[in-house]
């Protein structure tokens, strides 16, 4: 198993160098961050010149991407633009851990800027997933068992349209009713954009109340799928010999369904909630714009934006590498929880 | 999903001789008829034509120039008989927005599945065919794409080609030169699925006695590929091309009510919703019609595309 992680890991750096390459490579385009830089009035030309060569911008993007890789502090950079290259570069690369620093917050490491804004996303997600999981373990085991009863066709169309629904939409739709109309039916109604209400402060009781509706928006969307899924699983379990001889055992019903089918029948599960788990680094891009939710989603669309590639590279190599490792968990716990599956070394 | 019935014996024991040796049914004759029984998906191909007769069909009673049209005075105007889905901040009707933004999202959603289609068969050909280093090449392409969330991919890409398309004329009407990158970029973001069953479908046909026989008469290897294992795979990449309309639809809204996608004053569902993010509580039904029209196209897509699976491809259902 040892062996089988090791090969895992290193044919996942291969891939993660693919990965950059293509990104970067579409990274070229995505605007002049120095043009922006002196608010709104345009830098003059020789202040342009001068921080393109300080930010390396000057370069030719296969050199930058060299930069951004392996650092520059081996090479001499012409930083007062005579065509001498005298100044020792600063840059320790990516591979050395040397995410750079921010463009659009001067001087700001990436890594710093991310860590800020991580925890609010994971707090948001964590909490989605859970409802998620929980929700559609309880309707997916329902219609399962209750299979083709009014209820399962109910549900089964619900889920349908679940599956079906732009996460703004649902979004909009659960803000005016929980915020817009239950103010003006009187109700106590809920929050429904930032983190906490800036007159009481970040407090968690704020927080928690501010989370409501995003978290109901993204478990709803992915809450169908989930669903589905447990409840094809679920069918297919119970139709199992072994299931047919609990039962004969006289076993209660509740132990045959939740000790023998559950647990066979989350098997599958296991590997959608690995592949969506380092989805949730990345939050909901979305979500988090119509909630105004200061997490990774909005500043990635913000940098985007501003066009700070140091920024934008970081979190989306933060989110592929978390893809590539949460594959190998997913594999190497499916192999744990089911002895019939062997990896070969 | 499915509507299982009586188990069949019963029921060819209860018919009578002469309707026991009715010929049997061809291929598409099977197909038909397990989709007829498939409700939902019938449902979802009646509302399509719906929603395509609505955009279309409505053009021919509003005009273009209706929907562009603004008038000030009437900004924000709720519902009414006159202005049944309300105006938007500067006056313009939403149902002929509507109407005008839905033939280009549903145009987008069945183009950009072209260029998905497209693109997918060919990598999956070329990697299931011939195998080796080609097929290590493109796998770890696919691989790599997919290992990217694919919103944002999309955000970089609209980034990545923003503001190079000038707009341009087609049958007498302006479009955004947006439009064609969004085709574009979702066609782009997309095939990665589709060019995986494609070549798994090839990994396994290739090894069939067809292929073999087509192999020692001399056939090219393009003509293997295009006329002999292709329209035996067709099955699964019929029904992933339709889930991928459905798919390339909400991926022109999320993208246009990110601002990234297409450019006003052409209007698409997602960018009519895109400006009604800011107007929740004063113009609900400023984005309420485009949300709901989205949902609807989307729902009986995957209906439709449900369906397809269980009639033509009955062997890919996961339970």
């Amino acid at each position: 198993m040892t062996r089988y992680i090791f090969r895992r890991l290193l044919q996942g750096i291969p891939l993660l160098l693919i990965i950059s390459i293509i990104l970067f490579a579409l990274m070229m385009n995505m605007g002049d961050p120095v043009a922006t830089m002196g608010g709104r009035r345009p830098p003059r030309a020789a202040d342009y010149e001068r921080l393109r060569r300080q930010l390396g911008l000057d370069k030719p993007i296969y050199t930058q991407y060299l930069y951004w890789l392996i650092g520059n502090d081996w090479a001499r950079i012409d930083l007062d633009g005579d065509g001498v290259a005298e100044t020792p570069g600063t840059r320790r690369g990516v591979l050395r851990g040397d995410f750079g620093t921010s463009i659009v917050n001067r001087g700001q490491p990436v890594l710093e800027i991310i860590s800020e804004r991580l925890p609010n996303t994971l707090l948001l997600m964590v909490a989605a997933e859970v409802c998620i999981i929980l929700g559609a373990l309880l309707v997916g085991v329902y219609s399962a068992l209750r299979q083709y009863s009014i209820l399962d066709h109910f549900l089964t169309t619900l889920l349908f349209i679940g599956y079906s629904m732009p996460i703004f939409f649902i979004a909009l739709l659960s803000m005016y009713l929980f915020a817009v109309l239950f103010k003006r039916w009187g109700l106590p109604y809920l929050p429904t954009v930032g983190m906490f209400d800036p007159q009481i402060g970040k407090t968690p009781g704020q927080v928690a109340l501010h989370m409501v509706l995003p978290v109901l928006s993204i478990s709803l969307i992915s809450f169908a799928a989930y669903s589905r899924y447990i409840r094809s699983t679920m069918l297919e379990v119970l139709s199992q010999d072994y299931i047919r001889t609990a039962k004969s055992k006289g076993l209660s019903r509740q132990t045959v369904v939740f000790i023998h089918a559950l647990k066979n029948a989350s098997l599958p599960i296991v590997t959608i909630i690995g592949l969506d788990l380092p989805l949730l680094l990345g939050g909901a891009v979305v979500t988090e714009r119509i909630f105004a939710w200061p997490g990774m989603g909005r500043l990635f669309l913000d940098h985007v934006g501003r066009g700070d590639l140091p920024v934008v590279m970081g979190i989306l190599m933060m989110i592929a590498v978390a893809v590539i490792v949460f594959q190998i968990i997913t594999d190497v716990v499916y192999a744990w929880l089911d002895p019939r599956i062997r990896y070969e070394a | 999903m499915s509507t299982e019935t009586a188990p069949a014996p019963n029921r060819i024991a209860d018919l009578a001789l002469d309707e026991l040796e009715t010929p049997p049914l061809s291929l598409h004759q099977l197909a038909w008829r397990r989709f007829r029984r498939h409700k939902l998906a019938i449902f979802g191909a009646i509302v399509l034509v719906l929603l395509f007769g609505y955009a279309f069909g409505g053009a021919l009673v509003l005009p273009e120039s209706y929907a562009n049209h603004t008038d000030t005075t009437l900004r924000l105007q709720a519902p009414s008989l006159a202005h049944p889905f309300g105006t938007d901040t500067v006056g313009r009707d939403n149902l002929a927005r509507a109407i005008y933004g839905g033939q280009i999202s549903l145009l987008i959603g069945l183009t950009a599945v072209i260029v998905e289609t497209v693109l997918g068969i060919l990598i999956g050909a070329l990697a299931g065919y011939y195998g080796g280093f080609l097929d290590s090449l493109l796998m770890r392409i696919t691989e790599a794409m997919l290992n990217i969330p694919e919103i944002f991919l999309l955000i970089v890409m609209a980034k990545f080609f923003g503001g190079r398309i000038p707009d341009y004329e087609l049958f007498g009407r302006t479009f955004s030169g947006s439009v064609l990158l969004i085709v574009l970029i979702i066609g782009l973001t997309s095939w990665m699925y589709l060019a995986r069953i494609v070549r798994a479908e090839f990994l396994s046909l290739k090894e069939n006695e067809f292929v073999l026989a087509a192999r020692a008469t001399g056939t090219s290897n393009l003509r293997i590929i295009f006329l002999h294992i292709l329209p035996n795979s067709i099955a699964p990449i019929v029904v992933s091309a339709t889930l991928g309309v459905a798919n390339a639809i909400l991926a022109e809204a999320y993208i246009s009510f990110l601002g990234l996608g297409v450019q006003p004053p052409t209007a698409t569902w997602g960018n009519m919703l895109d400006s009604a993010n800011n107007y929740l509580e004063a113009a609900p039904w400023m984005w309420f019609f485009p949300g709901l029209l989205i949902l609807l196209t989307v729902l009986s897509i995957n209906f439709l595309g449900d369906g397809l699976r269980d009639a033509l491809d009955p062997r890919s259902r996961a339970a």
